[in-house]
């Protein structure tokens, strides 16, 4: 053993003492094969590092491609995703309230709207009552929403379903009447209107009696929340609805004066008001002719205020005054300069 | 009243529709009740619409979805007619088989209808179609949950080569049949004639509507068909 460490130790010292790397020299064929070798290992390096780049930049590609259209899914109908309402968090918010969480109430129109053709025009009436659950939320809210100039729409279901939807189709008709440079007709908004809400298939809580005038006469149509659409003489819609249709199935005559629609339609929602527990307060009116429209707000309030709250009186002298102080209010002096300009505006 | 309910189908036209065809034309008709739930919300509804000039759709089922149905195939109807040609006008079957191309591919509609109409190559013609968009042509066709109390009446009554009133009468007898046993059909009866001169269309209500008594005595007056 000794002997092989005493070998191994020359060994090493043999080589120190050779100073640097002594390397064996080799003929030009090595030399030139060496060079050549490590010439290109290190373009195989390269090129190596290079084509994992490509690959790697070809491969992110594809899986972009698919990130980007995972959403679209395929044409095919059993694979398609669903489309509409999306309903995953109504099971975090049954959960939410079962944990206590008081979750609010939408408000609804409980209430009773209804409409009536007479000679000239249309007649459409509403209650004022929208209530949230078995509270009254609004005691006076309007039902009757502005579509057009010569279309008015009353609402019943949810306030907010029927409130945003009447604004939305309003809107288009307007940007339509731009487009046009016409009238709008009550026929397309109930096309409008329908076609909004079949494509939410009834999740759109919203019952509208759509009435108006136009070039081709008085029209007067329901809309369902599902889509569906009648064209009538006369129609009432939500939960007092019964009660008005029964009005209107004793009172109805073709041909009536306006006075006589207008007493007819009062009457009609009165018997809402009084025997519907959703519908509730005063009475409004929307008089539609072809010389235009007349929103009568709270045309008829036979629900008034019995007691008012009034302070309790008391005497003069009643609570004893401990001290008191005068104090000196400053005058105040207020100028108001108006600036007319040069030249007024043109508004023509 | 209350806070948002769950969706509970909307009005539905449960109903009474029939076509017959007889040489030279066909006979539509249909009654006028349409009902949610158990309150009628059109008592004097039409289910009998027009497609194109000759050609009619009678309707049953979900108002809502067979509204939007006949409004699609009245727009690529009438593309059909403008693309075809000036002179020609839509044969029944091609109008037919757009219906039914609609109806097969959305299956989750509740609509089951009749296509019926008067053409120059084949004359009048009825295609039944009801709910999953089968389409198949028939002498006559009848749909809608009334119809299942008058098949009895359809198939001993009609006879081929019977004449347009004959016809009309038929069809008027059987939506009678119809209307005095399911309670949700009534109203007026409208009927609707196409041939080749177009389309006419007549309503039916009080005495016009045949008194379908059976065992009931004669009443007084016929106020239960009158609708106004």
């Amino acid at each position: 053993k000794r002997s092989i460490d005493r070998r191994r130790r020359r060994r090493r010292r043999r080589r120190r003492r050779g100073g640097g790397r002594r390397r064996r020299e080799g003929s030009d064929q090595t030399r030139r094969f060496f060079f050549w070798r490590t010439r290109r290992r290190r373009q195989g390096k390269v090129v190596f590092c290079f084509l994992f780049f490509v690959l790697w930049g070809w491969v992110d590609q594809n899986k972009r491609s698919e990130r980007d259209h995972e959403e679209e899914g395929s044409m095919l109908a059993s694979e398609r995703k669903p489309q509409g309402f999306d309903f995953d968090l109504c099971k975090r918010n049954d959960w939410l309230e079962k944990q206590g969480l008081k979750t609010l109430k939408p408000w609804s129109t409980g209430t009773t709207i209804c409409g009536v053709v007479f000679k000239d025009g249309v007649v459409l009436g509403a209650d004022t009552r929208s209530t949230a659950g078995e509270t009254v939320a609004d005691k006076n809210c309007e039902k009757i929403h502005f579509m057009a100039p010569n279309i008015y729409c009353c609402g019943a279901g949810t306030a907010a379903d029927t409130e945003n939807v009447t604004g939305m189709i309003s809107s288009q008709l307007e940007l339509h009447r731009f487009r046009t440079g016409r009238e709008s007709r009550v026929v397309t908004s109930l096309t409008l209107l329908k076609s909004h809400l079949f494509r939410y298939q009834g999740y759109i809580s919203a019952a509208l009696v759509l009435g108006g005038v136009d070039c081709k006469g008085p029209h007067l149509f329901t809309v369902f929340p599902h889509g569906s659409t009648d064209a009538l003489p006369f129609c009432t819609m939500g939960s007092g609805s019964l009660n008005a249709m029964a009005v209107y199935e004793s009172g109805y005559k073709e041909d009536m004066t306006k006075e006589e629609a207008m007493e007819l339609t009062k009457r009609a929602i009165r018997a809402g008001i009084f025997n519907d527990l959703g519908s509730g307060s005063n009475v409004d009116l929307c008089v539609i002719t072809a010389d235009g429209a007349e929103y009568l707000r709270n045309i008829d309030m036979p629900n008034p205020r019995t007691f008012t709250a009034v302070p309790a009186p008391f005497k003069i002298g009643s609570t004893p005054v401990l001290k008191s102080k005068d104090l000196p209010v400053p005058s105040l002096e207020t100028q108001v300069t108006v600036e007319t300009t040069a030249t007024a505006m043109d508004m023509s | 009243m209350n806070t948002l309910k769950g969706t509970d189908g909307g009005p539905h036209t449960g109903t009474t529709i029939v076509a017959v065809a007889y040489d030279g034309g066909v006979v539509l008709g249909a009654d006028s009740r349409v009902s949610t739930g158990t309150y009628v919300s059109n008592r004097a509804s039409n289910k009998i619409t027009s497609l194109c000039d000759k050609v009619f759709l009678c309707r049953s089922g979900s108002a809502a979805h067979t509204e939007a149905i006949s409004d699609y195939v009245r727009f690529y109807t009438s593309q059909h007619a403008s693309e075809i040609g000036q002179g020609k006008e839509p044969t029944v079957k091609s109008v037919a088989s757009i219906l039914k191309q609609m109806s097969y591919s959305n299956k989750g509609l509740m609509a089951a209808m009749i296509v019926a109409g008067y053409d120059k190559k084949m004359g009048g013609q009825v295609f039944g179609s009801p709910i999953g968009g089968t389409m198949v042509e028939m002498p006559w066709a009848i749909e809608g949950s009334g119809s299942t109390y008058i098949w009895s009446f359809f198939d001993d009554e009609y006879k081929e080569g019977m004449s347009r009133e004959e016809t009309e009468r038929l069809v008027l007898e059987g939506i009678a049949h119809a209307m005095a046993r399911d309670g949700s059909s009534g109203g007026l009866v409208r009927l609707v004639t196409v041939d080749k001169d177009g389309a006419k269309s007549q309503v039916f209500q009080g005495k016009d509507v045949p008194m379908i008594l059976g065992d009931m005595a004669e009443p007084k007056s016929n106020a239960a068909t009158v609708v106004w």
